[in-house]
C-alpha cells in the first residue's frame, strides 16, 4: 500500500472527514462497550488532520503522535489494520506491538510515531537531514500539540532546523488541551507560532477547523519548504470536542467554551458549505456517510477476525 | 604495531568506517573542531558541531538512523546523558520493537566516563547499568585502545543503538593497536589472563587493576584468571560461566556504584547457573553508593584498587 494521492475535490476531503470520526465513533463505541482499548480520539479536530495530510507529496515522510487516527487515515491507511492495530492483533501495522499509541506505517511514509510528548520533535530534524543527505525528494512534517510545544525539544528541535536548514514542515495541532490542563494555564504566549518567529522560521496560524482554508495554507506552507529547503510552522488552531483518552467525562471543560466549538464542528461546516455552493446534493452526502459507514463495518469485522500475535513475538523486533 | 592512544583509536575506527560508507556521519558538541581532520577528510556535512543540546543530538542521530544514515554521536560525559534519555531510551530503544520491526536504529552514542580527571560527578558517573537495563540498547566499554578501535568499527556497523563509554582514566593511554581492518564482534569477552583458581571479571579501568592483583596472587601462588567483558549487552555470559565453573571463585570488579550494578546481574547469573561449582561466595566490587568526589584521593578511593582486589581474592582462595 502507498500513500494516498491528495484529493482533488472538495467532496473527498470531506469524505475523509467523515471517515475518521466514523472510525473513531467506533472505537468510543467499542471501548464503552468493553470490546477495545480507550484511545485519545482527533474528534473535532479532523479538518486540521486532512487540510495538512492532502498539501503533501508521495515522497513526503509524516512523524506524529498519540492522536493520529486523522493523519493516518488521510494518508490512505487501510481502517481495519488500524483498528487491528489498536485492538492489538497480528494484522494491524505494528503487529499488534504498538495499539494506538504510536502507531507508524513506513509503506504510508507515516515514520517514527512516537507518544512521548514532543519525541516526534526530537526525531524530525534526523529524518529530514537523513532526505536531504540522502538526496531524497520528500519533505518533513512533523505533527505535535500545544503541549508538545511546551517541551525543550520544540525549541530545540526548531533551532537546529534553522541552523541547519532541515526541510521541515512543523503542524502544531493547537486543540487547547494538553491532557488535562487548558493551553492558557501552561502556554506563556497565544500561540505557538510566536515562539517559532523567534528561530526566523516563517510561521502562520490558521482555522484548524476550516478544511478548505488549512489545505490552502498547508499547500502554501510545503511549497515554501520545498523550495527554500528551510523549515516553516504553521498552527492549525482547532479543539479537542471529545476527552484526552477515552472514556473522559470532560467534567473539567468550560460548558461554553465546549459549545462555541462544537457549533463549528469541522464536518457540519464543510458539508454546509458544499450543499450551499451546489458541490453536494442531499442525495449525494447520504450516499458519503453510507459508504463510510460500510467501510468501517468491514474494517471492525476484519479487526476482529485477526488473530492476537504468536506467543514467539514477545521479544522478536526489539532488536534487529 | 602502531601504537595509539584510546582517544586516537575511536578517530581511527571513525575515519575507516567513514571511508568504508558514506552513509556514516558524526555530529556533537565540538567534534569538528577537536577531531577537524574529520572534516577535512569528508567535509562539513559529514562531520558537524552541534549546539548545546543534548537531547536534540540524540533526537536527530535517532530520526537519521531510522532513514538510512549511520550517525556516531559524541555527547562528551555520561551524566549529560540524561538530558538525552528519552531519546535513547524511549525512541531508539523501543520504536523498532513498537512499530513491529519497521525500523533500525544504527547508532553510536561516545560517552566519556570514571575518574582520572577530578571532574567530579556530574562528569563522572558511570551509568553503564542504566542502559544495560534497557531494552533494544547494546552497551560497550573498553579497555584498551585496540579493543576501542575494533569495538567502535564493529558498532558502527551494527544494526542497534549502541552506548560506548570511554574510560576517562584511560584515555591517553598508549596501547597497541594492529594495523588495517580489525573488528571485534559485540558480546565476547577476553581472558586477558587464564588461572585456575580465581576468576576476577571486569571492564574498563579496572580490568587493569585486576591484572595488578593477578600479578601480586600470582606471587603469593595464587593463579588468578581475569576477564574482561568488553561488552555488557550483549553480555558473553559463557565465558564467564566456563571461568567460574573451572575456578570455583568468583570476584566481579567495577567502578560503578555495586548497588543494581553489573556486577549484581553476573553474580546473579553465576548463582543461577554455577552454584554447585562455587567453592565460596562471590565478592562484588564496586564503587559506593556516593556521587563521586572532585577530591584525588576521594576520587581514587570511589574506584576498586589492586590491592583491595588482591586482598578480595586472596581471602577467598582461604576458604
Ligand atoms: C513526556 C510525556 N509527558 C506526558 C505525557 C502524558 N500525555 C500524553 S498526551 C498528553 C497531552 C499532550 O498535549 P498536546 O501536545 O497538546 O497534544 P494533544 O493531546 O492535545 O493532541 C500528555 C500530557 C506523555 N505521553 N509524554
Ligand atoms: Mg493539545
Amino acid at each position: 500500500m502507498t500513500p494516498k494521492p491528495p484529493a482533488n475535490n472538495p467532496q473527498q476531503l470531506l469524505e475523509q472527514m467523515l471517515l475518521i470520526r466514523a472510525y473513531e465513533e467506533a472505537i468510543v463505541n467499542g471501548s464503552a462497550a468493553g470490546r477495545m482499548p480507550g484511545t485519545c480520539t482527533s474528534v473535532g479536530q479532523e479538518a486540521a488532520a486532512v487540510g495538512v495530510v492532502n498539501a503533501l507529496a508521495a515522497e513526503d515522510l509524516i512523524l506524529t503522535n498519540h492522536r493520529s487516527a486523522g493523519h493516518l487515515l488521510a494518508r490512505g491507511a487501510d481502517p481495519g489494520r488500524l483498528l487491528a492495530e489498536v485492538m492489538g492483533r497480528r494484522d494491524g501495522y505494528c503487529k499488534g506491538k504498538s495499539g494506538s499509541l504510536h502507531i507508524s506505517a513506513k509503506e504510508l511514509g507515516v515514520v517514527l510515531t512516537s507518544t512521548i510528548v514532543g519525541a516526534e520533535l526530537s526525531m524530525a530534524p534526523g529524518v529530514a537531514l537523513a532526505q536531504s543527505m540522502l538526496g531524497r525528494p520528500g519533505i518533513v512534517v512533523c505533527f505535535f500539540g500545544d503541549g508538545a510545544a511546551c517541551e525543550g525539544s520544540f525549541h530545540e528541535s526548531l533551532n537546529l532546523a534553522a541552523l541547519w536548514n532541515l526541510p521541515i514542515l512543523y503542524v502544531c495541532e493547537n486543540n487547547h488541551w494538553q491532557a488535562f490542563v487548558h493551553r492558557r494555564e501552561a502556554m506563556s504566549r497565544e500561540h505557538v507560532a510566536e515562539w517559532a518567529t523567534g528561530y526566523g522560521i516563517p510561521a502562520r496560524t490558521v482555522d484548524g477547523n476550516d478544511v478548505f482554508a488549512v489545505l490552502e495554507a498547508a499547500q502554501a506552507a510545503a511549497a515554501q519548504v520545498r523550495e527554500s529547503g528551510r523549515p516553516c510552522l504553521l498552527e492549525t488552531t482547532t479543539y479537542r470536542t471529545r476527552g484526552h483518552l477515552e472514556p473522559d467525562d470532560q467534567g473539567y471543560v468550560d460548558k461554553a467554551e465546549l459549545a462555541n466549538w462544537l457549533a463549528r464542528d469541522p464536518i457540519t461546516t464543510s458539508r454546509a458549505r458544499l450543499l450551499a455552493d451546489g458541490l453536494l446534493s442531499q442525495a449525494q452526502a447520504a450516499a458519503m456517510a453510507d459508504e463510510v459507514a460500510s467501510r468501517i463495518a468491514v474494517a471492525q469485522a476484519f479487526a476482529e477476525a485477526s488473530p492476537f500475535p504468536a506467543a514467539d513475538e514477545l521479544t522478536r523486533d526489539a532488536y534487529a | 604495531m602502531p601504537t595509539l592512544t584510546l582517544y586516537d583509536a575511536v578517530g581511527a575506527a571513525l575515519t575507516e568506517e567513514m571511508r568504508r560508507d558514506h552513509n556514516v556521519i558524526a555530529f556533537g558538541e565540538g567534534i569538528a573542531t577537536k577531531r577537524h581532520e574529520l572534516v577535512d577528510e569528508f567535509g562539513a556535512l559529514r562531520v558537524r558541531n552541534t549546539p548545546l543540546a543534548e537531547g536534540i543530538i540524540a533526537g536527530t542521530a535517532v530520526g537519521a538512523a531510522a532513514m538510512g544514515l549511520r550517525p556516531v554521536v559524541d555527547l562528551l560525559f555520561a551524566p549529560f546523558l540524561c538530558y538525552a534519555m528519552d531519546e535513547l531510551v524511549n525512541s531508539a530503544g523501543k520504536l523498532r520493537y513498537l512499530s513491529g520491526g519497521q525500523f533500525s536504529f544504527p547508532l553510536v552514542t561516545l560517552a566519556m566516563t570514571g575518574a582520572g580527571w577530578g571532574v567530579g560527578a556530574q562528569h563522572n558517573h558511570n551509568v553503564e547499568a542504566w542502559f544495560v537495563h534497557s531494552p533494544g540498547l547494546k552497551v560497550v566499554m573498553p579497555s584498551t585502545p585496540a579493543d576501542t578501535k575494533a569495538l567502535l568499527k564493529t558498532a558502527i556497523r551494527d544494526d542497534n543503538p549502541v552506548l560506548f563509554f570511554l574510560d576517562i582514566g584511560l584515555l591517553y593511554q598508549p596501547g597497541e593497536v594492529p594495523a588495517g581492518e580489525h573488528l571485534l564482534a559485540l558480546g565476547q569477552a577476553a581472558i586477558v589472563r587464564e588461572g585456575r583458581d580465581v576468576t576476577l571479571v571486569s571492564y574498563g579501568k579496572t580490568v587493569h587493576h585486576c591484572q595488578q592483583a593477578a600479578d601480586q596472587l600470582a606471587s603469593q601462588g595464587i593463579a588468578a584468571e581475569v576477564i574482561d567483558l568488553r561488552s555488557l549487552k550483549p553480555l558473553d555470559e559463557a565465558t564467564i560461566l566456563g571461568s567460574v565453573r573451572k575456578t570455583g571463585r568468583l570476584v566481579v570488579v567495577h567502578e560503578a556504584n555495586r548497588l543494581c550494578g553489573i556486577g549484581a546481574e553476573i553474580a546473579a547469573l553465576v548463582a543461577e547457573h554455577a552454584f554447585a561449582d562455587l567453592k565460596a561466595p562471590i565478592v562484588r566490587q564496586g564503587g559506593p553508593d556516593a556521587p563521586v568526589a572532585a577530591s584525588y584521593p576521594l576520587e581514587q578511593a570511589s574506584v576498586p584498587s589492586a590491592e583491595a582486589i588482591t586482598d578480595a581474592a586472596r581471602r577467598l582462595c582461604s576458604t
